[in-house]
C-alpha cells in the first residue's frame, strides 16, 4: 500500500508552475523534486511548510502533506510538526520577507537544532505585494519602499543561524546546478539545516536595479557572503534530545496528589476572614497555607490568597486566608476579623486596613511595630522571648491565634505542617520550644 | 497514637488553585502536547505542564514568543497530538493572527486565558474579566469559536477536560476563559471534582482510498482529520480553500467554506451550551454573571433569599456561542437584570441585545484589581 506513494514528488494536476517568466523559484523546485527522487521518501512522512509570498504558491506542486500558514511563522509549524512526530521530514519554503518578520523563530530554532529543513527563496524584496525592500535587501537597492536608495545593511541569514547552532548552513544561487546535491545533504541531516538560495525576481527586482546574474554574484562578493556549505556541526537533534531527557521521567506518577481528610474538631461556626502582613522571604505564604491546611484538616473550608510586589524576595508578602465551615465563594476579605502583622513593609502595606478595623477585630502585632492607630483590640506579640529565627516567626504567631481563639487543634497544625512545609521538623520543633509571646 | 480531637469517616479534600486544576485535567484528558510562553498569571500552568507532561510521554516546551507558542500547538495538533497552551490577555494578542489560522484550518486547540488586568500591560498580579469580547472576536475575519467560563476550581478542571472534547469534535479553538483569582488562590475542594477523567481517545478517519481533508456535505458537517504522517496526504492551508485544501477564489467555494466555519457551532449550539440556572418563581431581579464574579452572584443570592427576597440567579459557563434560548428563558417575568463584570460591561452588551424593551438591565463594574462584593451585587440589584 505505501509503496504506491513513493517515487513521484510532482503533481501533475498542478504543474506548469504559475511564477513570472525568469524567476527562480521553478528553478529551487525542480531541484527539491529532484532532491525528495533520490531521497524516495514515503510521501505521507514529508511535509513542506510553506510561509507566506510568492514561495507560498509552491507547496501546491507537490504530492506530499502540505502546511501553508502565516508570514514568518513557518518555522513555528514546522517546528510543531517535529516535536510531535520526529519521524517527519519536515521542509520549510519560506521567502527573505519570511526571515525578516519571522526571525526570532530563526535563531530559536537554530539554537535547538530543531531537525526542519529551511529553503530560503531569497530574492532580495517582497515580489507578491509589489516590490518592497527587505532584510536581505543589499544597501543602496531601489525598491517601492526605497526609491532613493536602501539605507539598511542586509540580513546574513547563514551566519545568523550558523552563530546560533544551525548544524548544517549553506549559500547557494539559483545558478548552481548541483543544488540538488546541497538539498539532499540538507534534508538527511538529522539536525536543523538551512540554505539561503540567491535568485533573480525579474517582476520588481531585476527592472529597478538593472540586476543580472553577474550582478548578483557581485553583490555576494562585494559583500563577503560565501556560496557552498558554510557549516556543518554535530550536536543532537532536539526533538529526539527531549524525548531523551524524559525517558528517565517516564513511568514517574503525574502530580502527587495531596488529600486532606477531616480529621480533627473546629469551633468555626461562621465565616472569618484572617490577613497575615510580612516582608518578603519570611515563609508568610508558606505559614498560610499550612494554617489554611490545618482548617480543612479540622472539617473547614479554606481559601488562600497571596499579594506579593513584582519582585518577589524583596518588599511585603501578604497572604489573605478565609475559613468557614460552608464552602467559601467570595474569596475576597473587604475587612478582616483577624490580623497578624509581622514587619515593617507589610505593615505599611495593610495599615489602611488595620485602621478601618472595628472593635470587634483583633491585631496580633510584633511589639517592635508598635503602636499603631486602630479601634481593634491589640495583641502584641514579643518575638525576641523565643529566641527564634525571623523565618519561624509567622508559624509561631499563628500557633499563637490558636492558642488564643482555638479555631481547631494545634496538632491539626502540627500535622499540616509535617504534610510538605519545607523543614517541617525545624518549624514543629520552633512551635514547640516557644513559651508564651503574647505581652498582656 | 490517636488523637481525642480526631472523628471518623472524615470527607478528603485538597486544597489546589485554578492552575494546577488545569493542568490536571489537561494530563487526564490526554493532552500531550503543551506549549506556553511565561506571563503571570499563566505561567504556573506552564510550570506544572513542564514538570508532568513527559511524565507520560508528552512533550512540554517553553516557546520563544506568545506566537510561537501557538504556532508550535498548531503543528502538533496537524500530526495528531492533543494540544493545549496557556496565556494571559497580552500573549492572546499575539496568539490572535494563528487564532484565525486555527479557525481557517479547522485546528482543535485549548486556548487557557488568564485574564489579568488590562489594557497592555496592565496589572500582572490583579484580577480582571477585560477579555470577553476579546477573545469573541479577536482575530480578523469574525468567525466563532467556543469559550467556557468556570467559576471555581472545580469548574477549572471539569470544563478543561470537556474543552478537548470540544476541540476535537468540531475543530475549533476552545478557549477556557478564567481570571488571575481562580487560577492563583487556593481553594478546598472536594477530591472526587478533580479525580481522573475518563479522555476520550481520538477520532481521525479510517484508511480511505482518497482523501479530502475538507470534504462536508452538509455546512455543519466536520470533516474528520488524518494526521500529517499518518495513512493519508493532508493539505491544511491559511488561505481560502477547496475541500482539498487548494487555494481558491471561486466565491462559490470560498462562500460555502466560510459559511461551514460559522454553521457547524451555530447548528450544534445546544450541544456546546452549559449555563446553571438557579431561577425562582415570582423573583423581580435576575442575576447574570460568568466566572469568578459567579461565586460573589452565589453569596448574593444566598444572602438575599435568607433575608426573604424572590431573585433569580444564571450563570454563564458557554460565553460562546451566545446561549440565547436560555437567556431569553431567565429574563421572563424579571423586571430587572443585573450584569456584574470585573470590566467597563462587556458581556452586558449581549444581555441589551437580547433584553425587551421594558426590561431594566443594569451592569454592576469594577476595573481597580478588586474583586465584586455578594453586597456591591445587590446594591446593583437594589436589593439590601
Amino acid at each position: 500500500m505505501r509503496d504506491k506513494h513513493i517515487g513521484q514528488y510532482f503533481n501533475p494536476d498542478t504543474l506548469p508552475f504559475h511564477f513570472c517568466p525568469g524567476c527562480g523559484h521553478g528553478v529551487i523546485l525542480n531541484h527539491l523534486n529532484s532532491a525528495l527522487e533520490e531521497l524516495q521518501f514515503d510521501p505521507r512522512n514529508v511535509v513542506i511548510v510553506s510561509d507566506i509570498g510568492c514561495s507560498g504558491l509552491a507547496d501546491k506542486y507537490f504530492t506530499t502533506n502540505a502546511l501553508h500558514g502565516l508570514h514568518g511563522r513557518s518555522v513555528t509549524y514546522a517546528t510543531g510538526l517535529k516535536l510531535a512526530n520526529p519521524e517527519l521530514n519536515v521542509i520549510v519554503l519560506m521567502g527573505d520577507g519570511g526571515c525578516g518578520i519571522g526571525g526570532n523563530h530563526l535563531i530559536s530554532a537554530a539554537r535547538r537544532n530543531i531537525g526542519v529543513t529551511v529553503l530560503v527563496f531569497n530574492n532580495l524584496n517582497f515580489g507578491m505585494t509589489g516590490g518592497q525592500f527587505s532584510v536581505t535587501t543589499p544597501e543602496g537597492a531601489v525598491t517601492s519602499t526605497t526609491i532613493n536608495g536602501n539605507l539598511e545593511h542586509p540580513m546574513d541569514i547563514c551566519d545568523t543561524v550558523s552563530v546560533n547552532g544551525a548544524s548544517f548552513v549553506a549559500r547557494s544561487t539559483t545558478f548552481n546546478e548541483s543544488l540538488t546535491k546541497l538539498m539532499v545533504e540538507a534534508i538527511i541531516n538529522q539536525g536543523f539545516s538551512l540554505i539561503d538560495i540567491w535568485e533573480l525576481c525579474t517582476a520588481y527586482y531585476v527592472p529597478n536595479n538593472k540586476f543580472s546574474k553577474q550582478k548578483l554574484e557581485d553583490t555576494l562578493s562585494s559583500l563577503n557572503f560565501p556560496l557552498g556549505v558554510l557549516r556543518r556541526r554535530e550536536r543532537s537533534e532536539f526533538s529526539l534530545a527531549i524525548r531523551h531527557q524524559a525517558s528517565d521521567q517516564k513511568s514517574q506518577v503525574q502530580f502527587k496528589v495531596k488529600p486532606l481528610g477531616s480529621v480533627y474538631k473546629s469551633t468555626v461556626s461562621e465565616k472569618l476572614s484572617f490577613i497575615i502582613a510580612g516582608d518578603a522571604g519570611m515563609r508568610i505564604g508558606t505559614a498560610a497555607s499550612a494554617f489554611s491546611r490545618g482548617a480543612i484538616l479540622s472539617g473547614l473550608w479554606a481559601t488562600q490568597r497571596n499579594d506579593v510586589p513584582v519582585t518577589v524576595r524583596a518588599g511585603y508578602s501578604i497572604s489573605e486566608v478565609v475559613l468557614s465551615p460552608e464552602e467559601v465563594l467570595f474569596t475576597g476579605i473587604s475587612s478582616p476579623d483577624f490580623m497578624i502583622v509581622l514587619f515593617p513593609a507589610g505593615l505599611e502595606k495593610v495599615k489602611p486596613k488595620i485602621s478601618a478595623l472595628s472593635d470587634k477585630d483583633h491585631v496580633l502585632i510584633n511589639i517592635e511595630l508598635l503602636p499603631v492607630e486602630t479601634r481593634a483590640k491589640i495583641i502584641p506579640l514579643d518575638f525576641r522571648i523565643s529566641g527564634m529565627k525571623r523565618e519561624y516567626w509567622s508559624f509561631l504567631a499563628i500557633a499563637e491565634l490558636l492558642n488564643y481563639q482555638e479555631f481547631y487543634p494545634l496538632s491539626a497544625l502540627k500535622a499540616a505542617i509535617n504534610m510538605g512545609t519545607p523543614f517541617a521538623e525545624r518549624v514543629i520543633q520552633a512551635i514547640e520550644d516557644t513559651e508564651k509571646i503574647v505581652v498582656d | 497514637m490517636k488523637d481525642h480531637n480526631q472523628i471518623n469517616n472524615p470527607p478528603v479534600r485538597e486544597f489546589i488553585n485554578g492552575a494546577e486544576a488545569i493542568a490536571r485535567a489537561a494530563v487526564d484528558s490526554g493532552c500531550n502536547f503543551f506549549s506556553g510562553y511565561p506571563i503571570t498569571p499563566a505561567t504556573q500552568i506552564l510550570i506544572h505542564m513542564a514538570a508532568e507532561l513527559p511524565k507520560g510521554g508528552g512533550i512540554a516546551i517553553q516557546a520563544e514568543d506568545e506566537i510561537s507558542a501557538i504556532g508550535y500547538c498548531i503543528g502538533a495538533a496537524m500530526a495528531g497530538a492533543r494540544v493545549m497552551t496557556a496565556t494571559s490577555g497580552p500573549g492572546i494578542s499575539l496568539y490572535s493572527e494563528n487564532i484565525g489560522l486555527a479557525i481557517m484550518g479547522e485546528v482543535p486547540l485549548v486556548i487557557i486565558d488568564c485574564q489579568r488586568m488590562g489594557p497592555a500591560t496592565g496589572g500582572a498580579t490583579t484580577v480582571a474579566q477585560g477579555d470577553i469580547q476579546f477573545i469573541r472576536w479577536g482575530t480578523s475575519g469574525g468567525y466563532p469559536i467556543i469559550a467556557l467560563s468556570p467559576t471555581s476550581v472545580a469548574d477549572s478542571y471539569s470544563l478543561t477536560c470537556h474543552a478537548f472534547d470540544l476541540a476535537e469534535r468540531f475543530r475549533v479553538p476552545v478557549f477556557i476563559v478564567t481570571d488571575k483569582e481562580t487560577v492563583t488562590t487556593r481553594v478546598t475542594v472536594n477530591c472526587e471534582l478533580i479525580s481522573e477523567y475518563d479522555a476520550r481517545s481520538k477520532k481521525t478517519i479510517p484508511e480511505v482510498d482518497e482523501f479530502i481533508p475538507y470534504h462536508f456535505d452538509d455546512l455543519a458537517d466536520i470533516p474528520l482529520m488524518s494526521p500529517m504522517g499518518g495513512a493519508h496526504i493532508v493539505r491544511f492551508t491559511t488561505s481560502s480553500h477547496d475541500e482539498r485544501g487548494y487555494l481558491s477564489k471561486d466565491p462559490s467555494i470560498v462562500g460555502r467554506m466560510n459559511q461551514h466555519l460559522s454553521e457547524k457551532i451555530v447548528k450544534y449550539i445546544e450541544q456546546i451550551t452549559l449555563v446553571d440556572e438557579d431561577l425562582q418563581a415570582g423573583a423581580d431581579t435576575l442575576f447574570i454573571s460568568y466566572g469568578i464574579t459567579s461565586q460573589s452572584v452565589k453569596e448574593a443570592v444566598r444572602g438575599a433569599r435568607e433575608n426573604g427576597h424572590k431573585v433569580s440567579a444564571l450563570t454563564i459557563i458557554s460565553l460562546w456561542p451566545v446561549p440565547e434560548e436560555q437567556i431569553l428563558n431567565a429574563m421572563e417575568g424579571v423586571k430587572r437584570v443585573v450584569v456584574p463584570e470585573l470590566n467597563l460591561g462587556q458581556y452586558c452588551l449581549e444581555i441589551e441585545r437580547l433584553a425587551r424593551d421594558e426590561l431594566e438591565v443594569v451592569g454592576v463594574h469594577r476595573v481597580d484589581g478588586e474583586l465584586i462584593s455578594p453586597k456591591e451585587i445587590l446594591q446593583g440589584g437594589t436589593i439590601r
